[in-house]
């Protein structure tokens, strides 16, 4: 091959790389055969506690994944493509996220969707870049139960942007409307909702939607798709954005990643909305196909004026969960909610009888709940680790004086038993 | 073929979770309950498998097309790497693990994986540390940015307002610019497709925060000055951005941090062969040189004196959480793997294959396409269909054209700034006889523009669907099976 530049040797297709550019070191170790590396892999993967009965969420749970899911994402015709560049030979991606967008939808009520974005903290981020863009406010009112990894992310995005950013105080229950309306001008962008929030209370915004209307401010909430099954949707809220972790819906929990970021909004917003959208079209005979579509909003073509400066989405996991709701359909996903609901309320039930314990009922919740320990919460935890369960999340990592809190998850796929075990353990460790 | 909507039968199920084994019933306050069902699909397990199989079908991939598409790096995906990933060790681990009081001893694992993948990138690299948060190309870009603003900003260099970008680079750097708060200033190329260094002179002053290169560049060109152009925007205490791309080419034959840039994102899915996965999930971990270092995002991954792996949330200069947590990990993992399996001699033989490719695939379409830089390429170059257009038929048409061949097309329209651009990109993983296979290929393209230009524009014809119009789908917006079909 070399023959054919009439060149010698590889070193002389890298003329270009001046002898003063060499690198001043390079110092990696050889290489591994196959069986060495899964050995080592294999090592390493088991240095890394799984075992432990999982009763911690903070919106990232342990849900059943049917198998067909992780067999059919495995194909390599999807997951070794890359992005749709050429709609005729890639319907399949197109297609399927095509389907994905409608999954979104017929889940949060809302028109439009977009074929996915990083994850639901960056999703967030998005939202509100969008609102702020539609509005030509820059006043943010944040609310206190929005999850405080994305509140953290959203000011490292913000703060040399001169927005002016309000966080309502945190609240164990539902948002506090007198917080959010005293915050409430003709400056406000945008209201940052979540539900359910972060200590898992449930809500209807309904009314705060219409005050942030009747200012011209927007109002974006960030869901979790599982408690859709039952809960109200932010479209029969009047929402305006919204945003949400997809981790539920069929992907592992990855130690953090690839996670599925997702955006809905109403139609008459979606050329503001930012990521790739697939649009139904036809062929030049006329047949339905699929396509990427308003690009005129994306940094390929619009480069510094583009709505956002993402490239990729994550096609695979919104196709992984894509996948996961048709398995599960419109009778299996009200199946799995209400059982994360009942599986919730009997732990309640269980913890409430543990001296030492309190049960937060001021809100209704979903699967998720606060309970206030006589002991500090992290303490505890780590005894617990001991018993074989990962108790929860201790609140105090996050917030000042609240190191007696923990949130405690419960989903479908805890038992009785397991259930009955982790209230035992708990009183154990706090008699 | 139909949607699975259109496949859904009432009351018919994929899937059940069985029966609830504790005796309570919870109910939603109806006001807090959503009205109607969500109308998911219900459709059979079976149901589901042929339809994502069907569909799956419909695509053109690594593992069963050549897939030339220039700049993506779209390079064989080994499966062990699939493997690893998959271990429940790491696919069930919960992120907020290592954050309770005495978790971090739960995933020693992982935390390795990731301290050990940040000490070989600074080695391949030539920087001091690196972030492996960053959860797309994209992503890195703009958290580079972030970190060229917060050193500006700790300075007190007030007046810094500009990043400067050459026209050759990816959508995304200006993108990521602007979304950062920097108004970008483009330069053009020279003739050798080089940086135009007196064009670059000209706009330099006090006002830039820093420069962005993709090197090699787009055009496949390596910049041959950019010792000079360090030099220069050094001299007003800028920052140099390397945008880590096309790493692919230059592993073990050069380092940014030692070429005097400052910071880079690379992109897993390219240099270390993650999965593209149909457009993401990608992975972009950010390194930099001891200037910015203090500044980069929180946590960080630190041994510890008893050799044990922790977090660490203690930098006050940090610009603080820019991803939830410690980047996409699953991807992570497959880049570690693959860097494991390759070793030293692996990497650097990465290099010298993918340019060699190039350079072959470049040397024997230069007679019938226009080169754009007649000169060595390093992993990809930049043919213009300038010729073939004069006879009607376009970069697009030929692109339609190998689909019927059952070859992914080339990269074409990019970069902008070459008219009728066919960028292409073999990359280190494919062989001569496939190599071969598509020069002879692109041979009858350009021949069959002579004899029968008019033919093109029924291509492709062996595909499901053909040209679609995409006109009418940025007009009559439906984006949802739910949307109403535009009359």
């Amino acid at each position: 091959m070399l023959a054919v530049m009439g060149l010698k040797s590889i070193d002389d297709l890298f003329v270009d790389i001046k002898p003063k550019y060499r690198p001043k070191s390079f110092d990696l170790p050889p290489g591994k055969s196959e069986h060495e590396v899964l050995r080592h892999l294999t090592e390493l993967s088991l240095k890394n506690n799984v075992h432990l009965t999982p009763f911690i969420g903070g919106g990232y749970y342990d849900h059943y994944v049917p198998a067909a899911v992780g067999m059919l994402i495995s194909r390599g015709e999807f997951y070794t493509a890359y992005t749709p560049y050429q709609p005729e030979c890639a319907q399949g991606t197109l297609q399927a996220l095509f389907e994905f967008q409608s999954h979104m939808c017929a889940l949060t009520g809302m028109e439009v969707s977009n074929a996915s974005l990083y994850d639901g903290g960056t999703a967030l981020y998005e939202a509100m870049m969008m609102a702020i863009r539609m509005t030509g406010r820059h006043k943010i009112i944040m609310d206190g139960g929005v999850s405080p990894i994305y509140r953290k992310i959203l000011k490292t995005y913000t703060h040399h942007l001169h927005y002016q950013f309000e966080e309502t105080p945190v609240v164990h229950g539902q948002s506090s409307r007198e917080e959010i309306q005293k915050r409430l001008d003709k400056n406000t962008a945008v209201v940052i909702l979540q539900n359910p929030n972060f200590f898992g209370a449930i809500d209807d915004f309904t009314d705060i939607v219409e005050k942030a209307h009747a200012v011209g401010a927007l109002v974006i909430v960030s869901v979790y798709p599982i408690s859709l099954g039952v809960l109200k949707t932010p479209g029969e809220m009047g929402v305006d954005i919204v945003t949400g972790e997809g981790q539920s819906l069929g992907l592992p929990l990855n130690f953090g990643g690839p996670y599925l970021g997702f955006m809905c909004t109403k139609k008459q917003y979606i050329r503001k909305m930012p990521g790739r959208i697939v649009g139904q079209t036809v062929d030049s005979k006329g047949r339905r196909c699929f396509v990427n579509t308003l690009q005129a909003r994306e940094q390929h073509i619009r480069r510094e004026k583009a709505t956002s400066n993402i490239c990729t989405n994550v096609s695979l996991c919104a196709l992984q969960a894509a996948i996961f709701m048709s398995m599960i359909g419109q009778g299996g996903l009200k199946e799995m909610a209400q059982l994360n609901l009942d599986k919730a309320e009997y732990a309640k039930q269980c913890l409430e009888k543990i001296k030492g314990l309190q049960v937060k009922r001021s809100s209704p919740t979903f699967n998720e709940f606060t309970v206030c320990l006589s002991k500090d919460a992290s303490e505890v935890a780590g005894r617990m680790i001991e018993k074989g369960f990962a108790a929860g999340f201790p609140l105090g990592c996050y917030y000042k004086g609240m190191e007696k809190y923990l949130l405690v998850a419960v989903t479908e796929k805890r038992t009785k038993e397991e259930i009955d075990g982790y209230a035992k353990a708990l009183a154990e460790v706090l008699a | 073929m139909e949607l699975i909507f259109e496949k859904s039968v009432k009351g018919r199920r994929g899937f059940r979770f069985g029966n609830s084994d504790v005796p309570t019933h919870a109910q939603v306050p109806s006001k807090y309950a959503r009205k109607d069902e969500a109308p998911l699909p219900e459709v059979s397990e079976l149901d589901v498998v042929r339809h994502y199989t069907h569909l799956s079908q419909r695509n053109f991939s690594i593992d069963t097309h050549f897939y030339p598409l220039g700049s993506c790096t779209m390079k064989y995906n080994p499966k062990f790497t699939e493997t690893v990933a998959r271990l429940a060790g790491f696919a069930d681990l919960h992120p907020l693990l290592p954050q309770l009081a005495t978790g971090e001893k739960l995933t020693q694992g992982a935390l390795q994986v990731l301290y050990e993948l940040e000490q070989w990138m600074c080695e391949m690299t030539g920087f001091s540390a690196f972030t492996l948060q960053p959860l797309a190309g994209a992503h890195g870009e703009l958290t580079g940015i972030m970190l060229m603003a917060a050193y500006h900003k700790a300075k007190g260099n007030a007046k810094k307002k500009y990043v400067i970008i050459p026209d050759s680079a990816h959508g995304t750097n200006p993108a990521s610019a602007a979304v950062a708060g920097y108004e970008t200033i483009s330069i053009p190329s020279n003739k050798n497709g080089g940086m135009d260094v007196e064009a670059l002179k000209s706009v330099v002053n006090d006002e830039v925060a820093g420069l962005m290169m993709t090197v090699p560049s787009t055009y496949g060109v390596f910049e041959p000055n950019i010792d000079e152009i360090a030099e220069l925007i050094h001299s007003i205490d800028g920052i140099m951005y390397y945008d880590g791309a096309n790493l692919n080419a230059v592993l073990g034959r050069c380092r940014p941090g030692d070429l005097g840039f400052d910071v880079m994102h690379i992109n897993t899915h390219k240099t270390f062969t993650t999965p593209h996965g149909g457009g993401g999930p990608g992975s972009g971990p950010v390194g930099v040189n001891a200037k910015l270092e203090k500044f980069l995002p929180i946590s960080r991954v630190i041994k510890k004196s008893d050799g044990a792996y922790a977090l660490n949330y203690e930098y006050p200069d940090s610009i603080g959480y820019i991803a939830s947590f410690y980047g996409n990990f699953a991807l992570l993992v497959r880049a570690y793997a693959y860097m494991l399996m390759l070793g030293k001699e692996g990497l650097q033989e990465t290099a010298d294959h993918a340019v060699l490719n190039a350079n072959y695939i470049t040397a024997k379409l230069k007679g019938p396409y226009k080169l754009c830089f007649d000169r060595l390429c390093m992993h990809e170059s930049v043919f213009s269909a300038g010729l073939q257009a004069q006879r009607g038929v376009h970069a697009i048409d030929i692109a339609k054209f190998l689909i019927d061949q059952q070859i992914h097309p080339p990269t074409v329209y990019f970069p902008i700034s070459v008219s009728e651009a066919i960028m292409i990109e073999p990359t280190e993983t494919e062989s001569k006889q496939t190599m071969d296979h598509f020069v002879q290929k692109m041979i009858e393209a350009d021949e069959l523009s002579k004899t029968n230009p008019l033919v093109f524009k029924e291509f492709p014809k062996t595909m499901p669907i053909s040209r679609p119009d995409e006109v009418k789908a940025a007009r009559d917006v439906k984006t949802s099976f739910f949307l109403p079909d535009a009359t």
